[in-house]
């Protein structure tokens, strides 16, 4: 600025008004200062809310599902009556096993009853029907087998764990009380009456429940005995199939697009197609594994080998995605290095280029499964929502085998009308989100440890 | 032999060419590898490939086609009056592979040799009656017994010549390859051009994936629509199926029902979102930023039916309590509401890390020069960053809206199965996707217009997210050229 401008005599009006220090700000830098605070306040807020669901989501699956480990068991003496139990009387399991599982149910009633009169405990409305559901029917089966398993128990008095009804056990996790008792048909209060006072007397006992990792799923009025075993089974079967048919596939495309691929017409189609893959809803993945492995190729249905191909098909173009981002940060030079000192295209990229990337490849795998895992919506169409209590056999033949997997499991017992199937669902997302920490877990601990910057 | 032991037998040979590739091509030089084109590992992997790739593919390509080929016979053998519609055809093939699963099964557990396999009549009593004690399910008609015992004899044979085939392939290959293999065969060039094509194979698995995804949803649309007209389809508003006919089966209340969701979850991610990610980029230290994406970022790797659960059992039940049922605007457990907020919250990490990239990548000298002018930093991202980073950010969002369509646990359980169009936020309304998953889980009917319709619906998913993802990416590819 020249004198001559600053000399220029001021419009009256414009003058700002005087301040007493440079330091105290006008009110429109108060404004602007505060619309600042605001924004950032907007942002921390947006980040609070976003930290803060995850912890809702988080802490509303933990606190319902922690309750599915642990499983209230009744302890009580019951005479296996050889005449019930063994008409034969030899002892033989193949006859032994001619005996129904009510005629169980008759003994470990026989066994209730005989515990309530010698504990000479009196409880108004206790009746039979009280003491004939405080039992699982699950525990007769269970009482059967043990039996079949060892047939020299016949004639004793054993004292086995039975398996309580899920009111019972719920009574004790806070699910069910006296009031919801009386409009439930299922129990009633004189029944909660006689479970505290079995409690008070050690005759029943809530402990951890590995039955809940182990057991196959139960029928709809037996929820307590309801297991994951047959689930974690059919996924695992699942990840296998994934993990052997993407990752050399998926490597192999990524190396040809990323290494040698030409740019021309199918190429270009090739990557339109894997970035548009990326993002096709899951479900029609689904209406594929149905339209072309079950009713096309004849596939049977509810089998690991049909989930396996779906969720390998949805899980490449992630892999694909994943490994050519590896590629790419393996700098040209380790390239040049060796076609310089004579190695063909094929020996840098498979002997130099490749085992660099290997640590990103891995990574990108194993978070592709851990997608792949948690995926439910496609198996739903191929029918792996069927109800299935078999445990499938090993592999090969047990691919093709009805299995279930766990979200579906999930997804299945939240259809169910009991509550204590929701409890359940709770406990297996538990397993299932613990499943895919491990996998996140690992996949951070290659990428630290193996991961190289240039 | 099945196709599995087949695969195993192929590899085992294929180690074994390798071993006596190497060896004959050492040998071929007498120890003296230098007089080899190539090294010697590759003599071993040219005759390993001769060996397990064309056998491989035979077996792939048989196990594909061997289930057609089968069908087309045993159709040829069924009367013509069954075969007439395609209703009855389906059943009654069905009907053939059940029965044929089950003499193979009776077989393999004693109930009935092979020879009484293979000649059951439906007069054979005492063997039916074996098979009832068995709890084996066979079908009586004596044509559908014949069809089936056709199946059975086909499969085998064609198993049969399966085994035979690829195992002489296998040979065959080695021998070839044990027979160039000469000091002067270039191995290498060889080896590479195979791998080079197996390369390129893998890479089409990704057209053939879309190809699948197109054939088998157009198909049965195709199908869908000569049962049902398609201006009731696309312009019903009435969704009423019955199995038992005179279905109403009209798109839009489905598709009211997964527009108005999808916004009430972009309502919710989209502000949530791009100001956490406007805070990451922009203002946090470099240590918050360390900590928090990661944690935003949990909420992606969360499987969707963990926030179906958190849906009905959590979010429902609270907004039906405190909001729904005090202002008497519904009652219902599932709502718009509930799938919309659960859903949002899951659309946030889409949201925030995709915008962050996009934020980051504007460059620095932009917020420089306002900064220098005096702006406050909000006032340089109000004015300069995010109008530059716009059409990115647009994308971003409309990627996270093609996710909100296709997403299916989450309506599944958090939606309900009402399908109406209604302005009202707090009932339960339905999704395209859950009729989906509706009409196809269970058992399917393909003929009857109330399963096929399932096909037409994933045939309008499909369109309108790819239509969402193709805009999106090239705007997002479009706003990157713009910088770099």
């Amino acid at each position: 600025m020249t004198d001559a401008a600053s000399q220029l005599p001021r419009p009256v009006g414009a003058v700002p008004p005087a301040r007493k220090s440079l330091l105290e700000p006008d009110a429109r830098t108060r404004r602007r200062n505060a619309a600042e605070t605001r924004f950032r306040a907007y942002g921390i807020a947006a980040i609070a809310v976003a930290v803060a669901a995850l912890a809702w989501l988080l802490f509303a699956i933990l606190s319902d599902g922690a309750s599915a480990f642990r499983q209230t068991y009744a302890t009580i003496p019951v005479t296996l009556d050889a005449a019930v139990v063994d008409p034969k009387g030899n002892r033989d399991p193949a006859e032994m096993s001619k005996v129904l599982t009510l005629s169980y149910g008759k003994l470990l009633m026989d066994g209730m009853k005989s515990y309530v009169a010698s504990k000479n405990i009196q409880i108004d409305g206790l009746d039979d029907a009280d003491l004939k559901s405080f039992l699982s029917e699950q525990a007769q089966a269970n009482l059967r087998q043990q039996v079949l398993d060892n047939p020299e128990l016949v004639g004793q008095v054993v004292t086995v764990p039975a398996l309580t009804s899920s009111r019972i056990d719920g009574y004790f996790k806070g699910r069910v009380t006296a009031e919801s008792a009386a409009a439930d048909i299922k129990t009633s209060p004189a029944q909660l009456a006689l479970a505290d006072a079995m409690k008070a007397d050690g005759a029943l006992v809530t402990r951890f429940n590995s039955d809940f990792i182990t057991n196959p799923d139960a029928s709809e009025t037996r929820a307590e005995a309801a297991g994951l075993g047959v689930a974690i089974l059919g996924s695992l079967y699942m990840m296998l199939i994934v993990l052997v048919l993407s990752l050399p596939i998926g490597v192999a495309a990524s190396i040809y697009l990323e290494e040698f691929a030409p740019r021309n017409r199918l190429t270009d189609l090739i990557e339109v197609n894997i970035a548009n893959l990326a993002a096709v809803p899951s479900i029609v993945y689904g209406i594929l594994g149905l339209a072309a492995f079950i009713n096309f190729m004849g596939l049977p249905r509810s089998a690991p080998i049909v989930g396996g191909l779906v969720l390998t098909l949805m899980t490449l173009p992630t892999i694909i995605i994943a490994t050519r981002a590896a590629l790419k940060a393996v700098p040209p030079s380790i390239r040049d290095a060796a076609l310089g000192v004579g190695a063909s295209k094929m020996q840098t990229v498979f002997h130099h280029v490749l085992p660099l990337a290997m640590p990103g490849i891995l990574t990108g795998t194993i978070i592709g499964l851990a997608h792949a895992l948690g995926e439910t919506a496609p198996l739903l169409l191929i029918g792996m929502v069927a109800f299935v209590k078999e445990y499938p056999s090993a592999p090969p033949e047990g691919l093709f085998d009805p299995a279930s997997a766990l979200p579906v499991q999930i997804y299945n017992w939240t259809r169910r009308a009991d509550p204590a199937f929701f409890e359940r669902a709770s406990g297996a997302i538990i397993v299932l989100l613990v499943f895919l920490l491990a996998m996140n877990l690992l996949a951070i601990f290659l990428r630290r440890k193996f991961e190289r910057r240039w | 032999m099945p196709p599995f032991w087949i695969m195993i037998s192929v590899l085992a040979l294929a180690a074994c060419a390798y071993v006596l590739g190497r060896a004959r091509a050492i040998r071929s030089v007498d120890g003296n590898t230098r007089r080899l084109h190539s090294r010697p590992g590759y003599y071993a992997w040219n005759a390993a490939l001769f060996t397990a790739v064309p056998a491989l593919m035979l077996l792939l390509v048989w196990t594909l086609a061997q289930p057609l080929a089968v069908n087309q016979v045993v159709r040829g053998h069924l009367p013509a009056d069954v075969m007439a519609d395609a209703e009855s055809r389906s059943l009654v093939l069905a009907d053939v592979q059940r029965t044929a699963r089950g003499l193979t099964a009776a077989v393999a557990r004693g109930v009935l040799s092979a020879g009484e396999a293979a000649a059951l009549g439906a007069d054979d009593a005492p063997a039916m009656d074996r098979l009832a004690e068995a709890d084996i399910e066979i079908a009586k008609t004596p044509e559908v017994l014949a069809a089936a015992r056709d199946y059975r004899r086909i499969n085998s044979a064609a198993g049969r010549v399966l085994t035979g085939l690829a195992l002489i392939l296998a040979l065959g290959g080695m021998a070839f390859a044990l027979m160039r293999t000469t000091p002067q065969f270039r191995a290498r060039n060889v080896v590479e051009q195979v791998v080079r094509g197996l390369l390129i194979l893998c890479s089409l698995i990704a057209i053939a994936t879309t190809v699948g995804i197109v054939l088998s949803l157009v198909f049965e649309s195709i199908h869908f629509f000569r049962l049902y007209p398609w201006q009731d389809f696309f312009f019903g508003t009435e969704w009423t199926p019955s199995f038992g006919g005179g279905s109403k089966l009209g798109m839009l209340p489905l598709l009211w029902g997964t527009l108005y969701i999808s916004l009430i979850a972009l309502l919710v991610a989209v502000p949530i979102g791009l100001f956490a990610a406007i805070y990451m980029s922009e203002y946090a230290t470099p240590r918050v930023r360390t900590w928090v994406k990661p944690v935003i970022e949990v909420l992606a790797g969360i499987p969707t039916i963990v926030y179906g659960l958190f849906a009905l059992v959590t979010v429902g039940p609270l907004i039906r309590d405190w909001i729904a049922i005090p202002t008497g605007l519904g009652s219902s457990n599932s709502s718009v509401m509930t799938a919309g907020i659960v859903m949002g919250i899951m659309l946030i990490p889409f949201v925030s890390s995709l915008s962050d990239d996009i934020i980051n990548a504007v460059p620095q000298s932009l917020r420089d020069g306002s900064l220098g002018l005096g702006s406050t930093p909000s006032e340089t991202i109000r004015n300069v960053v995010l109008p530059a980073a716009l059409p990115g950010i647009v994308g971003a969002i409309l990627l996270a809206a093609s996710r909100a369509i296709g997403e299916t646990m989450i309506v599944v359980l958090g939606a309900g199965a009402m399908a109406k169009i209604s302005p009202n936020p707090f009932e339960a309304m339905t999704t395209i996707t859950v009729k989906i998953v509706g009409q196809l889980t269970g058992d399917n009917d393909f003929a009857s217009p109330e399963t096929l319709v399932a096909f037409a619906l994933g045939l309008t998913l499909f369109v309108i997210t790819l239509g969402l993802n193709v805009f999106a990416l090239y705007i997002v590819r479009k706003y990157r050229e713009q910088y770099e």
